[in-house]
């Protein structure tokens, strides 16, 4: 399954590169792209697996950048 | 400006305020060394306060270089080397850089938004007796939708009713409206002007044009160009390599002094430099920003490109190979000439009109436009010999048309002609006729579209057709393309364009009209489709798509491509530059702090400037 998603509050270009990197090593996840210009996450990853994995991406995204929430 | 932007504004301002004060105050009165620090700490505390909490929070969960871990260790720094109006002022100063930075970010991203603000947000549809409004994505294929006068066509179709001009411009750039009536197509984007339409829906949503370019530029910065890579893969290890040489200046060089404690704080300060401008950020912004604002201001002029990567290319081309038919002649053909023996002019289209009228090939629809007028007599025994022409019973006469070949065939003898163009020899009651030449047209603005094109710095232009010799020579010569080769196989099309790509020294472009030019647009450094305004093929095949089927539009593509790849440049070379000065600057003694945070945010505020003239055209 393939969704995007709105990235609230992303401030930092070099904090979004850092998301990217790390959503994409989570397991599970075939693409992961954050772009910054258009606050806007997009994920594929398994549809079994896929709640989960939205959740570890949120807990990434809140640690590199505190303010910076996904909209779901 | 947000909330959130003027409470940041108004706290940086108040604390400014403050930091005037406390110098003021610290300035007239002989305090103890504590109290001065605490009166500094105040402002300290109101502008910077946000920033050592970050600076925190990144410690625990891991993320230890931060921007904001950075600042704080080196305005703490600052505070422990007594510098107490400095540690203040550069937290001010980052802050208010800090500051326009977002501002100037939300500013792209609004422009950006204004780019591809081309999604429409409802559909009135036919739903019974009544009209209602919906989501466009809930319209089915075979559904009559409405259109009102100024609606933004919310989805691809046919017109069943009613008649108007379509504003396309946000789709193509191109500013002459295009008339629709009964039977057209209209595309989803465009603006419907002035009068009611009904439209059958032929596309799902998901499927309609204004969805596929959407995506298209959206998925564009996923393709990132060379360039790109190397930025964001340099940006991993700049910051550690910077950090590490500002531990190693603040403890290595002091060894060597006389009294190692005594020369250190004065290598603590010149690595406190370092921290402040380790941070990458205006390359990480600057760079995919202005990729970003390149695609979106080209796509805005009807030329969409897939990717920064396809940018990248788009600028560094020198040769320029074009399909002919459909790329710099219109593909439809007209006839040019009638030459009678027997007949006049007019008799003898007419005869070989009436033969051809119920064929559907592109002579016969020429032949057709020709005399439109015309009241085609019956006919009878009709035979169509295929790929060579057509012979017919008109009005009691037995009319042939078709190509030499044909006419060797039947043994009729026949003057041939050389003219540009293809000839259709007619031949009545077995004996030879005359002959009449049908074109295709070449586009009104072929030549000057290539002579633009090579202005730009494109050194050779080649023209490949599957068309006979004389029709290409008579083609190249018109729009003076440099080289020709006629009579290919769309596989020698693919031969050609390796050896000419083995040639070239920089990158080769290909342009095609994209249905049958797919190998072709996929072996070249950058595939350029025409007129894809709804054709899914070339869509699919080409690295950029010229909306309209306007020549001229691949010079303004590779002029707005080396537009951004020189802006891309100007902010690495610049930004690195202040960086990499500061740094030795400070090595050497001579940096402090301010220069510091202006290479940190001043360049990155400059540098995002700078990347937002990409987003727009002259």
């Amino acid at each position: 399954m393939r969704k995007s998603f709105m990235l609230e509050e992303l401030d930092c270009a070099h904090c979004a590169a850092k998301m990217e990197d790390a959503i994409r090593k989570l397991e599970g996840v075939s693409h992961a792209s954050v772009n910054f210009m258009l606050q806007k996450l997009t994920l594929e990853a398994d549809d079994s697996c896929f709640e989960t994995v939205l959740d570890e991406a949120a807990a990434i995204i809140r640690k590199i950048e505190p303010d910076c929430r996904i909209v779901r | 400006m947000s909330r959130k932007q003027k409470r940041e504004l108004w706290r940086i301002l108040s604390a400014a305020g403050a930091l005037v004060v406390v110098v003021l105050l610290t300035h007239w009165l002989e305090w103890p060394w504590w109290a001065d620090l605490l009166c500094y700490l105040l402002p300290y505390a109101m502008v910077g306060w946000d920033v050592l909490r970050d600076a925190g929070r990144g410690v625990i969960n891991g993320q230890m270089l931060d921007e904001n871990f950075l600042m704080g260790i080196a305005t703490i720094g600052a505070f422990a080397l007594g510098e107490y109006t400095e540690a203040v002022f550069v937290m001010l100063f980052y802050q208010t850089g800090e500051w326009f930075q977002r501002l100037a970010v939300g500013k792209s991203r609004r422009s950006i938004a204004a780019l591809m603000d081309i999604r429409p947000d409802s559909a009135t549809v036919q739903r019974g007796e009544e009209w209602i409004e919906v989501s466009p994505d809930e319209v089915a294929v075979g559904e009559i939708i409405r259109l009102q006068a100024g609606e933004r066509v919310p989805l691809d179709g046919v017109v069943v009713s009613g008649e108007s001009t379509l504003d396309t411009a946000a789709l193509t750039g191109e500013a002459m409206p295009r008339a629709v009536a009964v039977g057209d197509g209209v595309i989803s984007g465009c603006i419907n002007q002035s009068g009611l339409l009904t439209v059958r829906v032929t596309q799902p949503f998901g499927e309609s044009t204004v969805s596929k370019i959407l995506a298209l530029v959206e998925n564009a910065s996923e393709r990132k160009a060379k360039s790109e890579t190397i930025i964001t893969r340099f940006a991993r290890v700049y910051t550690p390599i910077v950090v590490a040489a500002a531990v190693l200046l603040a403890f290595i060089p002091p060894i060597f002094a006389k009294h190692y404690l005594a020369a250190f704080p004065d290598w603590l300060g010149r690595a406190l430099n370092f921290l402040v401008v380790s941070c990458p950020c205006a390359l990480v912004i600057s760079v995919p920003l202005s990729f970003f604002g390149g695609i979106g201001g080209a796509s805005k002029q009807g030329i969409l490109v897939k990717g920064g990567n396809f940018l990248e290319s788009l600028s560094k081309v020198d040769t320029a190979v074009f399909d002919k038919t459909g790329t710099l002649t219109t593909g439809s053909f007209d006839v040019v000439s009638v030459k009678s023996e027997a007949f006049s002019e007019s008799e003898l289209l007419l005869l070989a009109v009436s033969a051809e009228q119920h064929s559907s090939h592109p002579v016969a629809s020429a032949l057709k436009k020709a005399c439109a007028d015309a009241v085609f007599p019956e006919i009878s025994d009709v035979f169509e010999f295929s790929g060579r022409g057509i012979s017919a019973t008109v009005s009691d006469k037995a009319v042939l048309v078709g190509n030499q070949k044909l006419l060797l065939e039947k043994q009729i003898p026949f003057t041939p002609e050389t003219d540009f163009g293809t000839q259709l020899y007619v031949a009545v009651d077995g004996q030879y006729a005359g002959c009449i030449t049908i074109a295709d047209r070449i586009k009104p603005n072929a030549a000057s579209a290539i002579a633009d094109l090579k202005t730009t710095g494109v050194r050779r232009t080649v023209l490949l057709t599957g068309d006979r010799t004389e029709t290409a020579e008579a083609v190249a010569t018109a729009v003076g393309v440099d080289d020709y080769y006629a009579e290919l196989l769309p596989a020698d099309k693919v031969d050609h364009v390796e050896r000419i790509l083995a040639d070239s020294r920089r990158a080769v472009m290909f342009v095609g009209d994209g249905i049958n030019d797919a190998p072709v647009l996929t072996r070249a450094d950058i595939g350029v489709a025409m007129g894809a305004l709804g054709a899914d093929a070339a869509i699919e095949a080409a690295d950029v798509v010229l909306m309209d089927d306007d020549p001229a539009k691949l010079a303004l593509a590779v002029r707005l491509a080396r537009r951004t790849m020189r802006i891309v440049r100007q902010n690495i070379v610049f930004s690195l530059a202040v960086k990499i000065g500061v740094m030795l600057v400070s090595a050497i003694g001579f940096g402090n702090l301010y220069a510091a945070v202006f290479a940190d945010v001043g360049v990155c505020l400059i540098a995002i400037l700078n990347a937002s003239r990409t987003l727009k055209i002259q």
